[in-house]
């Protein structure tokens, strides 16, 4: 009797939309859950990184959400976190050579970082939580969301690190030569990783401030 | 719930099926790949001989149509492979692994090292791969001298998994466009290398300015990588130079 509930509900369910948009705000994985922070220190001094970063953790996670899922009723229990990590660490080493064989300059740009989306605490946080215990599509609705939290803080923080750090954004200068002639500097802490630790813990504090149900008793 | 058999027989089942996977997606993608690396280092070769508005797309036509000669040198400085037909990604310079060459040279072994003639503006350029360690993997790149085998015309790096933003820029003009003009010996001849310092080029007394460029800020491990890949490559080179004087 659910079940034949279940099959019924549509694609994009109120419900199911939730699963996108949650972890856009109130459920972020970077400023709610904190996962991910390390990933969010390395990859955000430039917004070309942070972008492919972002799209290839959304593609996994989406991706071993919806595995898993498949997979959940089968998998024994005592080695559930191997299975994920295993599943994990296939796609992204297939993404990584797709994207070594046919767009070599993004492969070039990202170097490392692809093979650390493996350590991503995002994916094994949501493969845990979610799609062990939900059916595929809601898991992969679940995963496509969290990327894009993911994704959005990404930008934010490097959009800021770049703009002062390095006065360039997506590579373009931006800040006009007369303001570097009038004594402007670009601000060398803002490439290095703590000042993306300062700016995420801003971004959680007026994220708090404007959502006070997240701020624990 | 389930037995140690079953876990035992899933877990074969599922390294099995991913190694397959994994197996099959490497062999299907390698030329692809091998590909792409080989345009790259075309690409890096002629970049760091100036020449420009090279791409994926016309780099094996320009690489052929430019580079007169594909030399293999042996540590004495002699000549020992020649190549001037085209095809040159097949000849054996192009293939030479350095990384190999270089781990010789540090046993004591014989090693051999590659160089490449490149006619740029009725000029003879030389151009020397150049290989070494940064931060957390491997950096190389390629130095082209002039035919006085002493001053550099330009040069390009690579890197494998320098942390953007801080020493991933040895790739960019900012660091590369440091170096055209500089010299590898000093008045007297010696050999000296380019060197890559911390606080301040302009703070370097005057002698050494034109040995020495600025390092990245952020990037120190990364930029001292680059001074010693500099120092390690270019010394291998000093009988081959000595005997062209």
């Amino acid at each position: 009797m659910s079940a034949s509930n279940q099959e019924k509900e549509p694609l994009f369910s109120p419900k199911n939309i939730k699963l996108l948009t949650s972890p856009l705000n109130l459920n972020n994985p970077i400023t709610v859950q904190v996962l991910g922070i390390c990933s969010a220190l390395a990859v955000t001094a430039k917004m070309k990184p942070a972008f492919v970063m972002a799209v290839s953790v959304t593609i996994v996670t989406a991706f071993s959400n919806l595995i898993i899922s498949v997979l959940r009723n089968g998998i024994p229990p005592r080695i559930r976190i191997i299975v994920q990590l295993v599943v994990i660490a296939l796609l992204v080493i297939v993404v990584d050579q797709f994207l070594k064989a046919f767009v070599y300059d993004v492969s070039k740009q990202l170097s490392v970082f692809v093979g650390l989306i493996i350590t991503n605490c995002i994916l094994m946080g949501r493969l845990e939580a979610y799609a062990m215990s939900n059916k595929p599509w809601p898991s992969f609705l679940d995963g496509l969301g969290n990327g894009f939290g993911y994704g959005m803080i990404l930008l934010m923080v490097a959009f800021i690190r770049e703009l002062f750090g390095s006065g360039t954004i997506w590579g373009f200068h931006l800040i006009p030569q007369s303001f570097y002639e009038l004594g402007y500097k670009n601000n060398g802490f803002m490439i290095l990783p703590p000042m993306a630790l300062i700016l995420i813990g801003i971004i959680i504090w007026i994220q708090r401030s404007r959502n006070p149900q997240l701020i624990e008793e | 719930m389930y037995s140690n058999g079953y876990i035992f027989r899933y877990a074969a089942i599922l390294v099995i099926l991913v190694a397959a996977i994994l197996s099959t997606t490497a062999l299907v993608l390698k030329p692809f790949q091998d590909r792409n690396d080989a345009v790259d280092k075309m690409q890096s070769i002629l970049a760091s001989a100036g020449f420009e508005g090279v791409d994926a797309k016309n780099a094996i036509e320009l690489f052929n149509k430019n580079i007169t000669n594909m030399m293999v040198i042996d540590a004495e400085g002699n000549v020992v492979d020649d190549y001037t037909a085209d095809g040159k990604e097949n000849s054996k310079a192009f293939k030479l692994n350095l990384k190999e060459e270089l781990y010789k040279k540090s046993v004591g072994k014989p090693f051999e090292l590659a160089m490449y003639v490149v006619q740029k503006d009725g000029h003879k350029v030389f151009i020397i791969p150049l290989r070494g360690v940064g931060l957390w993997g491997p950096i190389w790149g390629n130095i082209a001298l002039k035919d006085d085998f002493k001053t550099v015309v330009g040069v390009t790096f690579g890197h494998k998994s320098e942390t953007p933003g801080l020493g991933a820029e040895i790739e960019t003009p900012i660091f590369t466009d440091q170096f055209p003009g500089k010299t590898i010996f000093d008045e007297q001849g010696k050999f000296v290398s380019v060197g890559v310092v911390k606080g301040g080029l302009v703070n370097q007394p005057v002698e050494l300015q034109p040995h020495l460029v600025d390092a990245i800020s952020g990037g120190t491990i990364t930029s001292n990588g680059v001074g010693g890949m500099l120092k390690n490559v270019l010394e291998s080179y000093e009988p081959f130079i000595k005997k062209q004087g």
